[in-house]
């Protein structure tokens, strides 16, 4: 890539997640439900002391995508980790569950949503957990009607509970910056102990969680850079694809059988996964 | 975590409204609204005690004059220094101008 290519590209990462959903939308029609004014704040967190944001963390953006009604959930990363708290995930959840709900009113309503968290809000536990199971509900339900669209750009990644939920979209975009894993780096050291996992050695973590190499091994689909012109043609491939002809969490067996084929008796490399994984997921 | 109430002369009621920021390490978030009067409200949550002093300092630097538009401020603030709590406060009156949220 040359000097000027890379001085035009804007990068999708270095932006809130306000400005990664208006930036998906198609120019000019953004539009925020329950916004920052309506100060829909979580209930939880000042009661233990932490300060909260007008938006609980989540952007809610409805508008067009290609012409057609979309809606973009985008995860701010800086607050509280991206993390899924009462009415942070519940609106998600509820955002997901009105776009089906307008499929079977022939609304052909889409989704796409920006992953940037850690998982389950600690402060708030259950609630946040019980929401995240609404959130994957509510994927499998709309991805019946249209495709739902997981993007994961980085840096903070997408971890815990939300990792499923990105795992269930018939589409995932990823970039070379973020990490993808049920569990994070310093909770499998702590668990495992660091022979196992040295939550340190960053080319290790990112050599088995990272976007590239999630890519590379079936559990992501589109690759991409960070910038937004990019990501936001990737977004308009995939619907135009329409919906994929089985999505990964229907295709479990075939993930089973190349897990068989991996001795967990000694440390997993990048190269080794990637040889077993890229023989595909046919069962 | 510690709320202050801070109060200013201002000017006319501004027109529309703005969001800057977020309750991110080392920044804050600053929302921004039109008041009836030709008063300038400020509440202040900060996750940092003790320092009322310096949050009236900034502020009275910035609206003490009394010449901005009337404004409710909410700014919710997780440990941003005093240039960057400045300089939040002025994207956000600039932000104001334009159609917020679009």
């Amino acid at each position: 890539m040359d000097a000027q290519e890379l001085l035009h590209r804007e990068s999708f990462i270095e932006l809130g997640a306000r400005s990664r959903a208006r930036q998906l939308l198609d120019a000019g029609s953004f539009r925020e439900l329950i916004d920052p004014f309506e100060r829909m704040v979580s209930p939880w967190l000042a009661r233990q002391g932490i300060v909260t944001q007008a938006d609980d963390g989540v952007v809610v953006a409805k508008g067009t995508i290609d012409g057609q009604p979309a809606v973009v959930l985008a995860i701010e990363g800086r607050f509280q980790g991206g993390s899924m708290g009462e009415v942070s995930a519940a609106k998600i959840a509820g955002a997901l569950e009105l776009a089906a709900e307008d499929n079977r009113n022939r609304v052909p309503t889409r989704a796409v949503i920006v992953f940037e968290t850690g998982g389950v809000r600690l402060q708030e536990a259950n609630l946040g957990l019980a929401a995240i199971a609404e959130i994957h509900a509510a994927i499998v339900d709309l991805r019946r009607y249209q495709p739902v669209i997981g993007i994961a750009a980085g840096t903070v990644g997408c971890y815990g509970g939300m990792s499923i939920a990105a795992g269930l979209c018939s589409y995932l975009i990823v970039t070379r910056e973020t990490r993808i894993g049920l569990n994070g780096p310093a909770v499998i050291e702590q668990e495992a102990g660091v022979a196992e996992f040295d939550s340190r050695d960053k080319p290790f973590i990112w050599g088995l969680t990272g976007g590239e190499q999630r890519h590379r091994t079936g559990l992501a689909d589109v690759f991409v850079e960070d910038d937004v012109t990019q990501i936001r043609s990737e977004v308009l491939n995939c619907f135009r694809k329409g919906r994929p002809a089985a999505c990964r969490s229907e295709r479990v067996s075939g993930f089973l059988h190349r897990l068989a084929a991996f001795n967990p008796g000694e440390q997993a490399t990048s190269e080794e996964v990637a040889g077993i994984y890229s023989k595909g997921f046919e069962a | 975590m510690e709320k202050i109430v801070f109060e200013f002369d201002a000017g006319m009621p501004a027109q529309g409204r703005s969001v800057a920021g977020v309750v991110g390490s080392g920044d804050l978030e600053v929302l921004m609204e039109p008041n009836t009067s030709e008063r300038t409200v400020v509440n202040v949550t900060t996750s940092v005690d003790g320092f009322g002093k310096v949050w009236e300092a900034v502020l009275t630097r910035m609206l003490g004059q009394g010449d901005l538009p009337a404004v409710r401020i909410e700014i919710n603030d997780f440990g941003a220094t005093p240039g960057v709590v400045r300089m939040r406060i002025a994207q956000a009156f600039e932000e104001l101008a334009e159609t917020p949220g679009a």
